[in-house]
């Protein structure tokens, strides 16, 4: 089962739909890499309004992703947490720690389009330009 | 513990499908006995870690559903058993950001905090976790 990955412009959007086994949130991980790199995205909206169960791993994979586009240059955004999976992620102890997110997809565009003009305003500097 | 009524759901965990398999089982127990969607979660996902640490740890083992609602409790018991070599040290494995498999270590403690009741029990024959979600048919709110 592999996740459809599609492009608007500079920015990546793709959407959880279905039910993942780990092979297939890896697989996601990868695949969403793999594209920024090909195609020079700029951002990421991950869409995970239909994720029923986010656990522990799933949460992990998320939160990798997230750390590991932002590495590469991409902004990320999530949408669409459920309010039965943000109660159970924090009950756990543990929250999509550092990731931003956002109430549904179009909120998620609409952050990283303006992230993304931010950027072009920033002066550049050698340094940790990209902290926040 | 409660005595094993006979119509236990019995669900066998090889592979990642399985685990699936076993968190939408419960949540249609759940959500049949009138539980909101928000212990319907808490459910499915504390069945998600244990099961999980059953195939990662133990190459698998099997997940036992019971409802063993009575007239004043909804209650819904999780029996995830595998026949893996057994936790060295539990205090460990239940210490939160604890893990020997790069998850985020909440596996264990997640799963306990999640439920109302959990017990472990593990040995090199094997492994037994059981949790159990228990709620008053008196309170009125369920989200």
């Amino acid at each position: 089962m592999r996740i459809p990955i599609l492009r608007l412009g500079d920015i990546l959007l793709t959407s959880i739909q279905v039910d993942l086994i780990d092979e297939d949130i890896l697989q996601f991980q990868h695949d969403v890499l793999t594209m920024i790199k090909n195609r020079d995205a700029q951002g990421v909206v991950i869409d995970i309004t239909s994720m029923e169960v986010v656990d522990s791993f799933m949460a992990r994979v998320i939160n990798d992703t997230a750390n590991m586009a932002r590495l590469l240059g991409a902004e990320v955004v999530v949408c669409g947490i459920q309010p039965s999976v943000a109660l159970t992620l924090v009950e756990m102890g543990r929250g999509l720690i550092g990731v931003t997110s956002t109430f549904n997809l179009e909120q998620g565009l609409r952050e990283i389009e303006r992230r993304l003009a931010a950027r072009l305003l920033r002066p550049v500097t050698d340094g940790d330009s990209n902290a926040t | 513990m409660p005595p094993e009524t006979s119509d236990a759901l019995i669900i066998p965990i090889r592979e990642q499908q399985d685990v699936l398999t076993a968190r939408q089982k419960a949540r249609t127990i759940a959500s049949g006995l009138g539980l909101g969607i928000a212990d319907q979660t808490r459910l499915a996902t504390a069945i998600s870690e244990l099961t999980r640490n059953a195939i990662l740890y133990a190459g698998g083992g099997e997940c036992q559903l019971w409802d063993q609602s009575d007239d004043n409790t909804f209650r819904i018991r999780v029996e995830v058993r595998d026949q893996g070599p057994g936790i060295d040290d539990i205090a460990l494995a239940m210490r939160d950001g604890y893990s020997t498999s790069g998850g985020l270590g909440a596996g264990l403690s997640g799963a306990k905090r999640l439920m109302d009741d959990f017990e472990i029990e593990t040995s090199s024959a094997g492994t037994r976790v059981i949790v159990t979600l228990e709620r008053s048919r008196q309170e009125s709110f369920y989200i």
